[in-house]
């Protein structure tokens, strides 16, 4: 059974393919027809919903996208909708606003809009120019320019006054308590097809044991893609998203572990604490509805050659615990893509844990995400550098790119140049001319493989300046923007 | 009617009237997700879902398609191929060439070959790709430069001359020549190509299509079915945007829906998804310009040879009137004494590209303003001085290299007001110190101007018409034959209705566009769709009211001269009526209420032949004034800071218009800057989602953004409210940013090397431009 709140209304589905993606459901099953399909493929926002679930004793609104989030993950949520947001026929303050300042001109893309507007308003006391552009940066606009929406987006803050979400908090609390005191684990069945969500990662190895053929579903943000762009069905699909164990983000003395199934969302404040350089890769990975559902196990286990987290783990010398059946290993992030979107993965093995070791004080870390647009796009190339630079020299060096092989890689022969020397002009140009020897670049809509190598060595130029010049950020364009201190 | 109904209240204070800053009539059922769209209309009872199948390749003979798999796959009910046809086969809207379904031949990646209807959209797309289809590959024209060089056209040359431009530039003191590529750009409208046909008596058929030329899908629908027009209806209430993508584009699924539904029995729904729907429609056309200048050393251009070639893809669609309008705005702003401008229109086993916003004008519009630019670095100056140097003038400099005499000058008037309101000369030196101190990261500075011409330059399709009813409760209904799209054109012929009649704009509904409401129109473009439809709209409500105030002198006695409609009343000497109170009494009187508008453009006309002519009722003006940086070591880049100064006239809606400006700018900025398509070696579209394709996001737009109308600037013809258009104009606006982006990248050379900066601009050809720029100082060194 798998049951949610669609507003205040449960919903107990036994019969349901899980193959169903929510924007299906509502649009088809429901006759909700508010919530669009723009692309159902993640990309443009328009199918944007809010789901809602307890967090102490408030309610977390996140927004995500219908399109390519399955119905049967959403299990002991509430679903908020745009049909949602008006009251006894007067709209939310965030709808009345949108309208106010002229900010829908087709209106397609509208109410996506609306609601990762409403998702922001009801996690933000304060607007912040920067946090809306981040929070908005995978919606999709073709007409206004955004100007007005921008407008809005400032103007749904006033008045300050709760809204009937506010007042309807404990009503929600408490039936998605209910729903969620049910004892059964979530699963659901049709014409053959299962799902699974099993309650611990012992459980999960035994499921995974048992259904050789199934696939591991976490966020499903490039999973469900599967089923709307290559109709896909698939026959087993199991949730890792229910394991306490994948959940978990713990700190000891020197590392930093991070369950498998934890949202870029979740742990992007303690990644930001230990690395700062992070939080532009952070704002600029996916969009806020990928964040809010993408896990980092799931963006290391699709093995894709652009990820831009696994070449921050690997610089950061992360290693991955495995878990099957069988018990648990460790293999080093550097080792465990074995060829493109292949990785050391065993039949029945998920990713349980990421470690990562934290940093020392003299330990200097810094990415760099080069893409064709700033927000929602996959690297051309994306470049991580971790350096421990003690009595003028480097120590220690983590480098890897993205975006410049079958797979996300260590560098190191460009690493080996650094290795033991000052960080001097001469020291770069060697591991500017170490790295051709590292990569043979890939070539594709994104980017040549001339610009990749170009920009890869530029990354190594840009390093050193960084170096001497203390604060690099006012050396990227991507500061230079609303909000923020250079604009 | 036994009991007329109560009338509607008076408001003390009407609200709605041309001129004024009132929301989109759509605004507060977008936000509620109220307004429907095709695919949210209640799907009728036993309502189908059709699909299509594409092609796998370029170019091929079609030797056999095996269908089998896809007649027996699960929920299919029918499937349909060319020789199924029961009357028009090629649906090409000027010139054939566009088959609804491919014959014995594919000439592009994503050409429909089939379609099938089954009972649900999921169970039609896997039918759809069951399909085992055997081609005999040929020779795949896929790039311009190849079918250019082998003169592959899918319409003939057009060449406009004025003077003798070989000699002026022999004998002009400087002379440059060059090669330049302009990219294509998808439409990318939020709403995908959608139509809903549903059988009705007598094999009479009703499309829901997202169109903008509804009067287009009909006929055509009427002629692949085998009916008269009159059996076919079509209607579109709105389009989650359209960009020109839906102009001929939208045909082809309506037709294939309605041709499922006569086939079934049943009402059809055809949906693309979104890759196939950026794979098999077609998009801004890339342009070619080749160039070669003659300049003084004030780089005032003596002449100009031009060539420009427009990628048309495999057919012609609209590419005729495409490509001349790239050659019409060749000169942008500027009085080219000598010039020969030659438009190709040339084929690739491309899709066939189609209308966009701007239409081939801001192609055109980029290639003069790239030799502008060349000109600057090659004189040493700033590119505005060259601009504003260049503008048309009185005296001598007022006609256009296709006879056009220029009458309003507006640009350079305006142009000079935003380079103070800019703060252009300030900033200039401000960018200079900063790269004097910024060795990575370094800013450009661009102020563009646009003139775009105002009229289709077909010329039979400047006409339209409207529909207006008037209640005996005072309340309006309108139709026109314009499309609403997102620009808020209901709002603004409503606004002028609601002015005609002195009435609240909520007196008035507008309904939607439907063929059985307004006949033969004209599509929803050319940034016509107020100027045509405002003006029908306006001569239908004058036909009422002149109606009522006839009745009215005549009833009350009073001169018809006196009679004012204002206010929701009308004053009848010292009575004052409510307007609903007049209609009730005009009723009973047997008074029509009912009135048909037309109009049609006056003053145009051209001589194609000569290529000679007045082909734009007016010009609309703008300029921008873009401050940029880039990344002198990867190319990523960010615009700064945005001033726009836009002449509409006398804006019918401010908001609207405003909401226009900014949003044709940034997709012009899209153009120019992160949106690239790019296809494989076979003709594959690779940038076939927006995964892949990157319009602008909100980060994107400029944290500093002016906009501002040209302030009293009425239009001297006399359009409607003497406004003037606003759709396209705006686009071109993005110029700016692509020659900031430029003059940033000069700035490395100390603005003496000239970059070549391709457009798209995006990080990867910034870069380059840099290292040629880098290049050339180290041998200057």
């Amino acid at each position: 059974m798998i049951s949610f709140l669609l507003d205040g209304t449960e919903h107990r589905l036994e019969q349901l393919d899980p193959n169903t993606t929510v924007l299906d459901y509502l649009r088809e099953n429901l006759g909700l027809t508010g919530t669009k399909e723009g692309c159902a493929s993640g990309d443009c926002g328009a199918c944007t919903v809010v789901v809602t679930y307890p967090q102490g004793d408030a309610l977390s609104y996140l927004a995500i996208n219908a399109c390519i989030t399955l119905l049967a993950t959403l299990d002991g949520c509430q679903l908020l909708t745009v049909e949602s947001l008006a009251r006894d026929g007067q709209l939310h303050r965030v709808q009345q606003a949108m309208v106010d300042c002229h900010a829908s001109q087709c209106g397609f893309c509208t109410p996506g809009f609306v609601m990762s507007m409403f998702a922001y308003r009801k996690s933000n006391r304060h607007f912040n120019a920067h946090a809306i552009e981040t929070a908005l940066g995978g919606n999709l606009c073709r007409c206004t320019g955004y100007r007005p929406i921008v407008d809005a987006a400032v103007k749904m803050y006033e008045p300050d006054a709760s809204d009937s979400f506010s007042k309807g908090t404990l009503a929600t609390l408490r039936a998605l308590e209910g729903l969620r005191a049910e004892p059964s684990t979530p699963s659901c069945a049709a014409d053959g097809r299962n799902f699974l969500a099993p309650s611990s990662a012992s459980a999960l190895a035994d499921a995974l044991a048992a259904n050789p053929g199934a696939r591991l579903i976490a966020g499903g943000t490039d999973l469900a893609l599967e089923i709307t762009q290559q109709l896909k069905q698939f026959s087993t699909l199991i949730s890792t998203a229910r394991a306490p164990e994948l959940q978990k983000v713990e700190q000891s003395a020197d590392t930093l572990s991070i369950g498998a199934a934890v949202t870029y969302e979740d742990c992007a404040e303690i990644l930001c604490t230990h690395w700062p350089d992070l939080d532009e890769l952070l704002r600029r990975l996916g969009a806020q509805q990928i964040r809010n559902r993408g896990t980092l196990g799931g963006n290391i286990g699709n093995a894709s050659p652009i990820g831009d987290f696994p070449p921050v783990l690997i610089a950061l010398d992360a290693r991955v615990e495995l878990q099957s059946k069988t018990g648990r290993r460790q293999v080093a992030m550097a080792d465990f893509f074995t060829g493109y979107r292949q990785t050391a993965l065993g039949a029945g093995e998920f990713i349980r844990t990421i470690h990562i070791p934290l940093p020392h004080s003299d330990d200097w870390f810094q990415v760099y995400k080069v893409s064709k647009r700033l927000e929602d796009d996959i690297s051309a190339v994306c470049g991580a550098f971790r350096l421990r630079y003690r009595a003028g020299t480097v120590e220690d060096v983590g480098i890897a790119y993205g975006g410049m092989a079958a797979v996300p890689q260590r560098a190191t022969q460009t690493e080996a140049a650094l290795r033991g020397r000052p960080l001097s002009q001469a020291a770069i140009t060697d591991a500017m001319n170490a790295l051709d020897r590292d990569f043979t670049p890939i070539e594709d809509f994104r980017a040549s493989a001339d610009y990749r190598q170009r920009v890869a060595r530029n990354l190594l130029q840009r390093l050193l300046l960084v170096h001497q010049q203390g604060d690099g950020r006012q050396l990227r364009v991507s500061q230079y923007r609303a909000g923020s201190p250079h604009a | 009617m036994r009991k007329l109904p109560d009338t509607r209240p008076a408001h003390s204070l009407i609200s709605g009237r041309a001129g004024s800053a009132t929301r989109h009539e759509s605004a507060h059922k977008h936000v509620s997700g109220d307004a429907l769209y095709v695919d949210d209309i209640p799907e009728p009872a036993g309502m189908l879902y059709g699909y299509v199948g594409l092609s796998s390749i370029a170019h091929a003979t079609l030797k056999q398609m095996n269908l089998d798999a896809v007649r027996t796959a699960p929920g299919v009910m029918d499937v349909v191929t060319a020789k199924d046809l029961p009357a028009l086969t090629d649906i090409g809207p000027v010139f054939p060439g566009d088959h609804l379904l491919a014959e014995g031949k594919v000439n592009f990646h994503g050409q429909v070959l089939f379609a099938v209807a089954a009972t649900s959209q999921d169970a039609a797309r896997r039918a759809a790709r069951l399909a085992d289809v055997k081609y005999e590959a040929q020779q795949a024209d896929l790039t311009l430069e190849s079918a250019l060089a082998q003169e592959h056209f899918v319409r003939p040359t057009h060449t406009q001359r004025r003077g003798d431009a070989d000699t002026a530039i022999a004998t002009a003191p400087n002379r440059l020549s060059g090669h330049f590529k302009i990219g294509g750009q998808e439409q990318m409208y939020l709403e995908g190509q959608i139509a809903l046909s549903i059988p009705g008596e007598d094999g009479s058929m009703l499309v829901h299509s997202s169109t903008q030329h509804p009067a287009e899908t009909q006929k055509l629908v009427a002629e692949v079915l085998g009916l008269p027009m009159s059996l076919v209806t079509v209607t579109v209430r709105r389009m989650g945007g359209a960009f020109g993508g839906k102009e001929t584009n939208a045909n082809q699924w309506a037709c294939l829906s309605a041709l499922l539904a006569r086939r079934t029995g049943r009402p059809v729904k055809l949906r693309l998804a979104r890759a196939d729907d950026m794979t098999t429609t077609g998009k801004r056309h890339p342009f070619h310009s080749d160039y070669e200048v003659g300049f003084d050393d004030e780089g005032r251009i003596l002449g100009l040879n031009l060539k420009l070639s427009g990628n048309c893809g495999h057919s012609p669609d609209l590419s005729d009137a495409i490509v001349d309008r790239a050659m019409f705005h060749a000169d942008n702003c500027y009085f080219l004494p000598a010039a020969r401008i030659i438009g190709n229109r040339v084929k690739t086993h491309t899709a066939s590209n189609t209308a966009f916003r701007g239409f081939g004008g801001p192609q055109g519009m980029l290639a003069i303003e790239q030799i502008i630019e060349n000109i600057a670095q090659a004189t040493g100056q700033d590119a505005l001085d060259i601009r504003q140097r260049n503008f048309y003038g009185p005296d001598g400099r007022n006609v256009t290299h296709y006879g056009q005499t220029i009458e309003q000058h507006i640009i350079a008037p305006l142009v000079a007001r935003l380079t103070k309101t800019s703060e252009y000369r300030q900033r200039r030196e401000a960018v200079r110190a900063f790269n004097s101190e910024n060795a990575i990261l370094k800013r450009g500075l661009a102020l563009t101007p646009v003139k775009f011409g105002i009229s289709f330059t077909v010329q039979h399709l400047n006409q339209a018409g409207a529909l207006l009813h008037v209640y005996t409760d005072g309340s309006i209904q309108l139709n026109h034959g314009g499309t609403e799209m997102g620009q808020g054109l209901y709002t603004k012929v409503a606004q002028v209705v609601a002015s005609e009649f002195g009435v609240d704009l909520s007196s008035i509904t507008c309904t939607a566009t439907r063929t059985d409401k307004v006949p033969n129109t004209s599509p929803t473009a050319a940034s016509s769709g107020s100027d045509l439809n405002g003006m029908a709209a306006r001569d239908a409500a004058r036909k009422i009211r002149q109606r009522l105030t006839e009745f009215a002198a005549e009833k009350f006695a009073v001169p018809a001269e006196s009679i004012q409609f204002a206010n929701d009343h009308v004053s009848l000497g010292a009575q004052r009526i409510t307007f609903a109170e007049l209609v009730q009494q005009a009723y009973l009187g047997r008074i029509s209420l009912s009135a048909t508008g037309y109009y049609r453009t006056p003053k145009i006309h051209y001589d194609r032949a000569n290529a000679s002519g007045r082909p734009f009722f007016y010009y609309a003006y703008g300029a921008a004034c873009s401050e940029v940086l880039i990344d002198t070591l990867t190319g990523e880049n960010r615009v700064l800071r945005v001033d726009i100064c836009q002449d509409v006239g006398q804006s019918l809606n401010p908001v609207l218009d405003i909401g226009q400006i900014e949003g044709g700018f940034i997709q012009g900025m899209g153009w120019l800057t992160t949106e690239e398509l790019v296809w494989n070696e076979q003709g594959r579209l690779l940038t076939n989602n927006p995964a892949s394709y990157k319009i602008p996001t909100i980060g994107d737009t400029p944290p500093v953004f002016n906009v501002e109308l040209m302030p009293d600037s009425p239009n001297t013809e006399a359009t409607i409210f003497h406004s003037k258009a606003v759709g396209e104009p705006p686009l071109m606006l993005g110029i700016s940013v692509w020659a900031a982006l430029r003059d940033a990248v000069a700035s490395i050379g100390e603005h003496r090397t000239a970059p070549l900066l391709d457009a798209p601009a995006t990080p990867e050809r910034i870069l380059a431009a840099c290292d040629q720029v880098r290049a050339a100082r180290g041998e200057r060194q």
